[in-house]
């Protein structure tokens, strides 16, 4: 399927082994990527608290840039942050339709118009929802068999539920234990899985900020899971790349590697975890756990040599 | 809605127990009563309470959702006992027992009774719960914009449960928080153009470590609360007339943390992280690193910063020089930030005020290949260059139903006309034009005495 994609700015700056490693998966996914390279930062939430009609027609931009992707079935994208950000200017501007023409008249100047039903899926929903669980399973080639994997969605792709469509039909909030298992690894559930990481408040509150990111990561350890696996790049900052000030906030040791989901993904599809740049998180996933014992080598015929 | 006439059934339910006087540890204790499946926890907590054990704690009074008492986490979820009914309690059991716990962030006082003086009051009354009255008050009612009062209702159907408080997410690693509840009250008299006080309000809540900046933005509070007072979305609001007019600068980066993301994004049209820290720290500006608050900062986080370098994480190029988008993209998101910046009032689409005015269902929660065909053309094309001409592919993309695109050819005039939007009093009913300087919203322009 092709799709309009938007990798955010995270994966592209201080995560790009998220943005790697989604270009590495989509191929073995059968999906298409036409990147909206053109497109600007969805504001996260703070330029909407700044100003909501600017963060409007930000996004307004970006979704009337999307629906000009010849062929492609919807957007997609790789951050829980932006999926959040995006409903929530999606939801306004869905709302009315003077608005969506006041919007419009500022985007006019580029020949763009947003309308009305522009899909916007992030990967996770994407996997459940379009390509499915059964057709996943299908294609895994080294099941996570033994890997003991904790599910962390990231506050903006859980709540609220009502935007984000999360009901009995579309239980979204819980995707992440469904694709786990798909691949065929563990779920562990902890307390801290639908929490905030923390991040949004590492300027103006540090100790807190830490101490959130180092309290879920520390159930999770409680929890005995060998890894964490997010569909967020920020949560993934606070959680992987501030771990060792985190560890300090809570005073426990952690060393708890943290996975974008596509590299979980693609570790079941078959390929390497350096090809999937988990060689560059800060707590290395590579290092902490032993994937030759971890991951079983599928009934496909999984390459070998790990 | 739940069918009303089913039988009854058998429903389990487990209760949390606990009394910090015996000295014991908490406990599970598990009934099971008899009832229709649309009765609420409450009924059962009661029926179990009234037929086996007359100890269990639990504070209840009107029973319909309207007093606020018993607040209770249902199957780790905050919700009030009253308003929760029992099928849907079940459906949301992982082990066909219904789990009913006390809420959280407060002390225990027994069972599933919190103390909500210790913590969710306390909260309350350090906000000026009550309005400072512009004088001279007149000698008879003031008169408020209807737009102004229907505003403040949202945060006024707070019925003072303690759900947000219970799960804020905040609050449970810093208890100090002010939190969702008070915060949402706050916005009640801050928004409200009859109090004297809004810039000495906002700047207490900003100034204060624990204040309006310490928010996470998690969301929880929304959900949690079952009045649809949008705690969150307040405390936003709180942040926004704060920082855009009052400009107040607060310890805390909050109003720099603003300027630094919509800045950077004004300038690169992405994110540049390696810029947020400093600016948030030392000010909106290239030269932020160089001051001692930004040094300082940047110093804690030297270690962090070189093992991601070392491990190939960050590109130094990147981190340097940050990414930018295309030139003439960047021209265009500039163009927007000075159209819309430049508006002399700043435009809030409150949908709690103006509700949806069409049938639309085309969120991200709506299946794909439901897009509604009745909406009208209403929005403007402009000339309709070639490339924003919906995709050429007949294979049923979502893009080429779009009103407008297919059933509805594009109006090539704007139909809405430009000066009307501008004023603003297009949608003067359907949303809230705020004025810049909140002082100068005066009770005289509204109030005709």
């Amino acid at each position: 399927m092709k799709v309009a994609y938007w990798p955010g700015c995270v994966s592209r700056g201080f995560t790009p082994e998220l943005h790697g490693s989604m270009a590495k998966v989509a191929p073995l996914l059968d999906i298409e990527l036409v990147e909206l390279d053109r497109a600007c930062c969805t504001g996260a939430g703070v330029i909407a608290e700044h100003n909501q009609e600017l963060a409007d027609t930000l996004n307004a931009r970006t979704f009337a840039l999307a629906q000009q992707v010849g062929g492609a079935e919807l957007m997609m994208n790789i951050c829980s942050t932006c999926q959040g950000a995006q409903s929530e200017c999606q939801e306004r501007l869905d709302a009315s339709s003077d608005y969506r023409a006041q919007i419009n008249e500022t985007l006019a100047g580029e020949g763009l118009s947003y309308e009305t039903g522009l899909t916007n899926k992030n990967f996770l929903w994407l996997l459940v929802e379009e390509i499915g669980l059964d057709e996943l399973r299908s294609r895994v080639r080294r099941p996570l068999s033994n890997l003991r994997v904790g599910p962390f969605y990231g506050c903006y792709i859980v709540r609220p539920r009502t935007r984000l469509g999360i009901d009995d039909e579309h239980p979204r909030d819980d995707y992440l234990h469904m694709v786990i298992e798909a691949l065929g690894g563990t779920v562990i559930d902890y307390a801290g899985m639908r929490k905030c990481c923390g991040f949004p408040i590492i300027t103006m509150n540090k100790e807190a900020s830490l101490k959130q990111a180092g309290r879920h990561l520390g159930d999770a350890v409680d929890a005995e899971a060998d890894c964490l696996v997010t569909p967020c790049p920020l949560c993934h900052l606070n959680l992987d790349l501030q771990q060792p000030l985190a560890e300090k906030a809570v005073g426990r040791e952690l060393d708890m590697p943290v996975l974008h989901l596509p590299q979980l993904v693609g570790l079941a599809l078959g390929l390497e975890p350096k090809d999937l740049g988990m060689s560059r998180h800060v707590v290395r996933p590579t290092s902490v756990i032993d994937w030759s014992s971890s991951v079983v080598g599928a009934a496909a015929g999984a390459s070998s040599g790990w | 809605m739940a069918e009303t006439h089913k039988p009854p059934e058998q429903f389990s339910f487990r209760v949390r127990r606990y009394d910090p006087e015996s000295g014991e540890a908490p406990y599970w204790d598990e009934h099971t009563v008899e009832l229709e499946p649309h009765r609420s926890v409450l009924e059962a907590i009661l029926q179990a309470k009234d037929r086996f054990d007359g100890s269990i704690g639990i504070r209840c009074s009107c029973r319909q959702a309207i007093c606020g008492s018993c607040g209770v986490r249902v199957n780790g979820e905050p919700a009030l006992a009253c308003h929760t009914h029992l099928d849907a309690a079940l459906k949301g059991a992982s082990d066909g027992v219904i789990e009913i716990e006390p809420m959280g962030n407060m002390p225990v006082l027994k069972d599933l009774i919190v103390d909500m003086d210790a913590v969710h009051w306390k909260k309350v009354h350090r906000v000026t719960p009550w309005l400072i009255a512009k004088q001279p008050v007149p000698e008879r009612e003031y008169l408020v914009p209807h737009e102004n009062m229907v505003d403040v209702t949202q945060t006024m159907a707070c019925i003072q449960c303690g759900a947000c408080v219970s799960d804020c997410l905040a609050m449970e690693v810093d208890p100090g928080f002010i939190g969702p509840a008070a915060l949402a009250k706050a916005y009640r008299f801050v928004g409200d153009p009859r109090d004297d006080q809004q810039f000495e309000r906002l700047n207490d809540l900003a100034q204060d470590p624990q204040g309006i900046f310490d928010c996470t933005h998690c969301f929880k509070c929304v959900d949690a609360c079952p009045k649809d007072v949008n705690p969150m979305g307040q405390i936003m609001r709180l942040r926004r007339i704060a920082t855009n007019d009052h400009h107040i600068v607060d310890q805390n980066n909050g109003e720099r943390h603003e300027a630094a993301i919509t800045g950077l994004i004004r300038n690169y049209g992405l994110l540049h992280e390696a810029e947020l820290i400093p600016r948030s720290y030392g000010g909106n500006s290239w030269f932020a690193k160089f001051t001692p608050a930004a040094g300082k900062e940047l110093l804690s986080s030297l270690p962090v910063i070189v093992r991601g370098l070392l491990r190939g994480k960050l590109n130094p190029k990147i981190a340097i020089f940050g990414h930018k988008i295309p030139k003439d993209d960047l021209k265009a998101v500039q163009a927007i930030y000075d159209k819309v910046e430049s508006r002399e009032q700043r435009f809030e689409l409150n949908l709690y005020i103006a509700g949806e005015d069409e049938e639309q269902g085309a969120q991200a929660s709506a299946p794909r290949g439901e897009t509604p065909s009745g909406a009208e053309a209403s929005a403007p094309r402009g000339e309709t260059p070639s490339d924003s001409t919906p995709p050429a592919d007949p294979s049923g993309s979502d893009y080429a139903e779009a009103p407008g695109g297919v059933e509805n050819p594009p109006s090539p005039q704007d139909p809405t006309g430009e000066g009307e939007i501008e004023a603003g009093d297009a949608a003067g009913s359907q949303a809230q034009a705020r004025e810049p300087g909140g002082d100068e919203r005066s009770a005289g322009e509204g109030s005709e005495q």
